[in-house]
């Protein structure tokens, strides 16, 4: 049996490779008829060996409740998602726009808090939120720069635009699957790759990442020593911190194979001490440093957050950049770029209600079952509500948590997230994604080509994390020949 | 330069992935050389157990020195010591080194153990155990060979061969061992005379097997151009400076590799020791009061040689 893209029906909501049923948009033709060229026995061959190679090449990920299995292997659907080209380039423009009045806001933040004084956000909600580091303040990061690497998640709405849903300025993770991707769909589907798609390469980032991290250095030496720190191999995205290292060629550590003397870091080799300049660090703030943060912390390094302030060694991102990337700061972010850049923002962000506003929190608490209710500070999809899946009893609950706390929660109204086809054990089916691009930047900025799309595999479902089920699938940039 | 730790996972990734090598050439040579049994004996089977220095664990879970359950114990059981479970450790050390190895290496190692857990428990009858364990033999060598044709010589090839020079000599005292312990067990007493008589030809057989082993046996003909002798094939095993499997070659190597590494003049210091014993022993006297002491001694200094590597160079 062949693909049928007439049977195939995403319904009310917007489908990124067919218009109607039956027929496939313009910059996806030339899948759908390749699709349709296998029989379903075909591509279920080729699902077979795309997780043979995921096997293979141990790309795997770790779910921390499952005790025992420390890493799984990634789920990816082999059917790739496509974007056009001149819709990545004005994207493109709209992430890197976005991150520079980020960076601009936190420097700001540490530093004359202008914006603050201008009253354009006001202070409580960054001297209130645990992401603002007072240890912090009066530092200036070289080219004023602090969160240098930044995944930002965009979703599709109805209307087949992309919205920003949020910016993740910690330590984002997923570019490697994002890499590891195109790597087994070029194993699985080789053909495609000749059939002059003009499919945009990806794999540059680890280039771009590793010159970026090196720019950051304090010392002018030729080849700065850049390391990757890791809080090890119980992390859920170790897979990932050990990929990035081997792409750029960086060192690999843990906190106990750095040490700190006299404000200067150094990492225990077979030959001594050997001195650090930039660390990519992939463990969060309040574990970094215990003489700075967390005492508790075994996976940091004492010392560090002063040699960092010191000057003497570069962090990315910079602690507290974290400050930037809060669900209630997230809704003053088109304000942020007006006020910083004085320019309109490229890329709009999902219209969102403020629980801290009494106007708008008593609409949310009216309006609970329509919305999607978030917390300030969690990723991972934790800690939501989503109110029209929501029973009576959670939405009673998230009412009470709202009036005690309500600086903590924004909501937004439930965005129909547009649809890709997966494929399903008897057919292809439409299914929600997202998509992490990410963006990097020091004295320039680079965005990648497209970025990680994850899909809830679940029908009708709109969880699109790994931990929670979530699948990925290969995102190609496409010439819009 | 080399992070101490990576630099120890690296060391224990080779030893491991070498003492699956070695543990499998073990195996198979046991599996051959009961075709070649005298009649009205059976072989020691627990002289494997002993061979791994695993007397203890094995003491533990099993009663009988069966055939199937010293196979069940070496091959398939979770007990830290199983080729399954060195398997396992190498990979563990791999996934945790991956930045510095070729892909293709970490792939190889990765498939390796996936093969091994899907088929070793098969492996402990008779009938397919041959084919998988020449199979683990391959897969090691072309780990080896990838490793060696794609890696650039620095640190961290150095420790490669560290861990695996070092688990080579140690593993290849130990096969010598076999060929020189109490292998034949007479089936009932009343064979006794019978089975002594029979061990004569046998021996050649079972030396003829420890070269095999060590896949030995062709490059100690060209070597040794008369008919197969215990004294010979130790003193080819043990002293041989060319053969790559011996442990004087072994122990020659980790100097070789000691030049390229920093302060490794303690290290040095030890090998040097064990190479002087290895080398001054007089194997044919030995071998008439029995080797046991010798190789018990070496083994120590092999041990001595870790310590000071562990003690130099890892993080403690």
């Amino acid at each position: 049996m062949r693909v049928n893209w007439k049977s195939y029906n995403p319904g009310k909501f917007h489908d990124e490779l067919i218009s109607s049923p039956g027929y496939a948009r313009k910059p996806s033709r030339k899948l759908a008829s390749y699709l349709r060229s296998l029989t379903h026995e075909e591509l279920l061959q080729k699902k077979t060996a795309a997780e043979l190679a995921i096997k293979t090449m141990g790309i795997s990920f770790t779910v921390y409740s499952d005790a025992g299995n420390i890493d799984r292997e990634w789920p990816m659907d082999i059917i790739p998602r496509l974007i056009s080209g001149s819709e990545w380039d004005q994207t493109s423009l709209g992430l890197e726009q976005r991150l520079r009045a980020l960076n601009c806001f936190i420097h700001d933040l540490y530093n004359d808090q202008k914006i603050l004084k201008d009253k354009v956000v006001p202070s409580e909600l960054i001297f209130d939120s645990g992401n603002f580091r007072k240890q912090c303040v009066g530092i200036k990061p070289k080219f004023d720069v602090w969160a240098h690497i930044c995944g930002t998640d965009l979703i599709k709405g109805d209307d087949g635009q992309f919205y920003v849903l949020e910016d993740n300025l910690r330590v984002p993770s997923g570019v490697s699957y994002m890499l590891e991707n195109r790597r087994v769909t070029k194993r699985v589907f080789p053909e495609l790759f000749e059939d002059n798609l003009d499919i945009r390469p990806v794999t540059e980032y680890p280039s771009q990442l590793l010159d970026m991290l090196s720019s950051l250095s304090p010392r002018n030496v030729k080849s700065p020593e850049v390391v990757v720190l890791t809080p090890g191999i119980y992390n859920s995205a170790y897979f990932e911190h050990s990929f990035l290292a081997q792409r750029m060629g960086a060192q690999l550590v843990e906190g106990g194979d750095l040490v700190v003397e006299d404000d200067k870091v150094y990492m225990r080799t077979i030959g001594g001490l050997s001195q650090v300049d930039v660390v990519y660090r992939r463990i969060d703030d309040l574990f970094l440093d215990p003489r700075a943060f967390n005492k508790d912390s075994v996976l940091g390094v004492p010392g560090l957050f002063s040699a960092w302030v010191k000057g003497n060694v570069a962090l990315a991102n910079a602690p507290g950049a974290g400050v930037a990337d809060d669900k209630i700061i997230y809704t003053y972010v088109p304000q942020i770029i007006k006020y910083y850049l004085d320019e309109d923002p490229i890329i709009p962000n999902v219209p969102s209600y403020l629980c801290i506003d009494k106007k708008q929190r008593d609409h949310v608490l009216k309006n609970l079952d329509k919305l999607v209710v978030k917390p300030a500070n969690e990723s991972g999809g934790y800690g939501m509500l989503i109110g029209p899946q929501a029973s009576r009893k959670e939405l009673q609950e998230f009412a009470r948590r709202i009036k005690a706390n309500p600086r903590n929660y924004m909501a937004q109204p439930l965005i129909s997230l547009s649809t890709v086809p997966i494929l399903g054990e008897r057919s292809v089916e439409p299914r929600h994604v997202d998509l992490r691009p990410f963006i990097l930047q020091s004295d320039r900025s680079y965005v990648t080509a497209g970025g990680l799309t994850r899909v809830a595999m679940v029908k009708g479902s709109y969880v699109v994390n790994s931990s929670q089920g979530g699948g990925s699938k290969d995102t190609w940039i496409i010439g819009d020949t | 330069m080399l992070l101490s730790r990576v630099a120890e996972r690296v060391y224990w990734q080779a030893r491991y992935l070498e003492r699956v090598e070695n543990t499998a050439r073990l195996l198979n040579v046991f599996s051959t050389l009961l075709m070649d049994l005298p009649k009205g004996t059976k072989l020691g089977w627990h002289s494997l157990v002993e061979i791994t220095g695993t007397e203890a664990v094995f003491a533990e879970r099993y009663k009988q020195h069966s055939e199937r359950n010293v196979f069940k114990f070496l091959l398939s059981e979770r007990n830290g010591y199983s080729i399954l479970d060195n398997l396992a450790l190498a990979r563990e050390n791999a996934r945790t080194t991956r930045e510095i190895m070729p892909t293709e290496a970490f792939e190889l190692i990765n498939n390796l153990y996936y093969l091994g857990k899907e088929n070793a428990e098969k492996a402990v009858a008779r009938g397919p155990r041959h084919e998988f364990l020449e199979g683990l033999i391959a897969d090691c060598q072309q780990i080896t060979g990838l490793l060696s044709g794609t890696m650039s010589r620095d640190e961290a090839y150095s420790f490669f061969r560290l861990g695996r020079s070092l688990e080579r000599a140690d593993m290849t005292t130990r096969t010598v061992d076999v060929g020189s312990g109490n292998l034949l067990q007479p089936l009932q007493e009343e064979h006794q005379a019978q089975s002594e008589a029979a061990h004569v030809p046998f021996e050649n057989i079972l030396w003829m097997n420890v070269l095999r082993s060590q896949s030995a046996y062709q490059m100690y003909r060209q070597h040794v151009r008369e008919r197969v002798r215990g004294e010979d094939v130790v003193r080819f095993l043990m002293q041989n400076e060319q053969f790559p499997r011996a442990t004087a070659h072994n122990l020659t190597t980790l100097t070789k590799v000691l030049g390229k590494l920093p302060n490794s003049s303690k290290v040095k210091w030890q090998v040097d020791r064990a190479r002087r014993q290895v080398n001054n022993g007089d194997i044919a006297k030995l071998l008439e009061k029995g080797l046991l002491g010798y190789i018990d001694e070496l083994q120590k200094a092999i041990a001595s040689i870790h310590f000071k590597i562990a003690d130099t160079w890892f993080l403690h």
